[in-house]
């Protein structure tokens, strides 16, 4: 998964330069602060820990073996900020001293494992974990699937950055100037491997290292995660309250959504110039297809196009369907927590 | 070979690296005698010039200069076919030989029911031509200048000092773990008789990694006991000892020479 130089356009690198710069920023000021007490030689290790675990070779179910990056167990130890840090530098030396990754394609890397895979990580064990005992099982499968989720983001995101180079860079007889795959080859070839070989790789490794690491080290995370999941609810109540208040600016938006048209609007003359509008100008068909025409009334959504019938102001519609959404979602969470907790606490 | 095995194996080879990189950083030769700015700055452009480049030729020219330059440096040209160019080829062949067949395009040769198009070739080349300059490039940076030179010259390019203090702390760190664990292992296999279930190799590497990660807390610990007993208190200072010379001018000239024909003729 570490792109080498010249797979993506300079274009492309210095977007992903871009994209990962303000969140080196962010990390390097939220931990400047502590940078030079004990975070220093402790980001440091653990970069140069994620750098050695990244060599091991651990053998998986079937006779292959594959290699962990480690950024699920730094993200659930360090939390996302200082996790991204530290597999950032893992990634830089890997890139400068060993060749393992290119120069240009670093900020790609970086994103791609670093950044969007410590936060995929740490969303991952925190959803996971919420409400569960320090001691209960479902802390280990949540470290598995942290790691198991980011490094399949990870790979996600380095194959969509492969599979849009065909589309934007090719000359004038369509040859290829970089990564020579489409979307539609590159995601399955790169997810292949990743969702069984190097995802098992890695969900071994987070659930091995943190169980490991709560009998010997419990501190790590046992503590600091319980202090995370006290403090963490009231910030996301505050934010979902926040959500919720600013959902009508939804129906500003205009025309349908991309894929999402219904079989009337491919019957009438303004949907289908709304569809070939939104497509790049290429005609729509004048009768809906045959299978969406035939799969489209299987299901009669309770509040169709988020306006229930019942209410007549457009926004406040708007927001109802979103508290009713909100409100489903968490009775399903508590629900499955309620199944789960009685499991988990009963072994212990 | 069992993973024990594999393990050490790749522990080694790293260690390898490090040693052949900070000798031949040593050797006194074109690009080792350069001001490490200048070498960075260059070598990156001529990088993102082979990156940026369209045209084979022009890879080719890149990649020529490349080894002028090895060649100029004391590097040996075979050592860097056998552990940059062959390993560059075998993985992009492997990644760019089913472009020659999925690329649509204008068939050229049939191949069973398989048709090469012109397109797909050319795809295929390029990215290969490509991939093998820009690191021809970049090994010379890493292979001949010594690694703190580096780290410091990367303050031209606007990168923050707590970057390159974490960076040369992580690096020193990395040898020294890679060290511990690869003693760690070697102890392991001396005491192993037969051989390991697939489920007790797996506890084998995940325990070890857990001891090793163990280690690494105690060790922040005395680093920062260390730094602190030195009087540390929190301020990075980089001595900046760099001075260009007569000669660093003319190879800064010849870099961005380099760079606009490459682009120019790249595009």
């Amino acid at each position: 998964m570490h792109i080498p130089d010249g797979y993506l356009s300079p274009s492309t690198c210095a977007v992903m330069y871009a994209a990962s710069a303000p969140c080196w920023w962010v990390a390097l000021r939220r931990t400047r602060r502590k940078l030079f007490g004990r975070t220093l030689p402790l980001l440091s290790l653990f970069a140069a820990f994620s750098f050695v675990t990244m060599m091991f070779n651990l053998p998986l179910p079937g006779g292959t073996t594959g290699h962990a990056i480690g950024v699920g167990i730094a993200a659930i130890v360090l939390g996302p900020w200082a996790s991204l840090l530290a597999i950032s530098l893992a990634l830089a030396i890997q890139a400068l001293f060993f060749g393992d990754g290119g120069i240009t394609t670093l900020g790609a890397n970086c994103f791609n494992m670093a950044i969007a895979g410590s936060f995929a990580a740490w969303g991952i064990y925190r959803l996971v974990s919420l409400g569960s005992a320090a001691e209960s099982k479902r802390r280990v499968v949540a470290a598995a699937l942290a790691g198991y989720g980011a490094i399949n983001l990870s790979a996600l995101l380095a194959a969509i950055e492969f599979g849009i180079q065909p589309m934007l860079f090719h000359d004038a007889t369509g040859a290829p100037l970089y990564a020579p795959y489409s979307l539609s080859v590159a995601i399955p070839a790169m997810m292949a491997g990743h969702l069984t070989i190097a995802g098992a790789a890695e969900a071994v490794m987070s659930a091995g290292l943190f169980s490991y690491l709560r009998r010997n080290e419990p501190a790590l995370v046992g503590i600091s995660a319980q202090a995370h999941l006290e403090r963490a609810p009231r910030k996301l109540w505050g934010a979902l309250a926040v959500v919720l208040l600013l959902t009508p600016l939804g129906i500003l938006a205009t025309g349908a959504a991309w894929g999402e048209w219904a079989a009337k609007d491919f019957a009438s003359t303004s949907g289908r110039a709304e569809i070939a509008a939104a497509s790049g100008n290429a005609a729509a068909p004048v009768a809906a297809p045959q299978g969406l025409a035939r799969l489209a009334n299987l299901w009669t959504a309770p509040l169709p196009d988020y306006a229930p019938h019942f209410v007549k102001s457009a926004a406040f519609g708007y927001m109802l369907s979103a508290m009713f959404g909100v409100g489903l979602i968490l009775a399903i969470v508590w629900l499955a927590m309620r199944w789960l907790q009685p499991a988990a606490e009963s072994k212990q | 070979m069992n993973v024990i095995s594999k393990t050490v194996r790749g522990f080694s080879k790293a260690l390898g690296r490090t040693l052949i990189s900070e000798q031949s950083a040593r050797e006194r030769g074109l690009l080792q005698s350069l001001d490490p700015r200048v070498k960075l700055v260059g070598l990156l452009a001529l990088v993102t010039t082979a990156a940026l480049a369209r045209r084979l030729p022009v890879m080719a020219g890149l990649l020529a200069l490349g080894v002028v330059l090895a060649l100029a440096s004391r590097l040996s040209v075979w050592s860097l076919a056998k552990r940059v160019w062959l390993v560059a080829f075998a993985f992009t062949a492997m990644i760019a030989f089913p472009a020659l067949f999925l690329t649509p395009g204008i068939t050229v040769y049939k191949l069973g029911g398989l048709a090469i198009t012109a397109q797909g070739a050319k795809s295929a080349l390029l990215l290969i031509a490509r991939v093998e300059a820009a690191v021809t490039l970049s090994t010379l940076l890493v292979l001949t200048t010594p690694w703190m030179h580096l780290l410091k010259a990367l303050r031209t390019l606007m990168v923050p000092v707590e970057v390159i203090a974490l960076l040369a702390m992580t690096h020193r760190y990395v040898v020294l773990l890679t060290e511990t664990a690869n003693a760690m292992f070697e102890s392991r296999q001396s005491r192993m008789v037969g051989t390991l279930s697939g489920h007790d190799q797996r506890r084998l590497m995940v325990n070890t990694g857990g001891v090793l990660m163990s280690k690494t807390l105690e060790l922040g610990n005395e680093v920062f006991l260390a730094m602190q007993a030195r009087g540390f208190r929190g301020e990075v200072r980089l001595i900046a000892d760099f001075r260009m010379r007569a000669w660093d001018y003319v190879a800064m000239t010849g870099f961005a020479a380099a760079v606009v024909v490459g682009v120019v003729a790249g595009r």
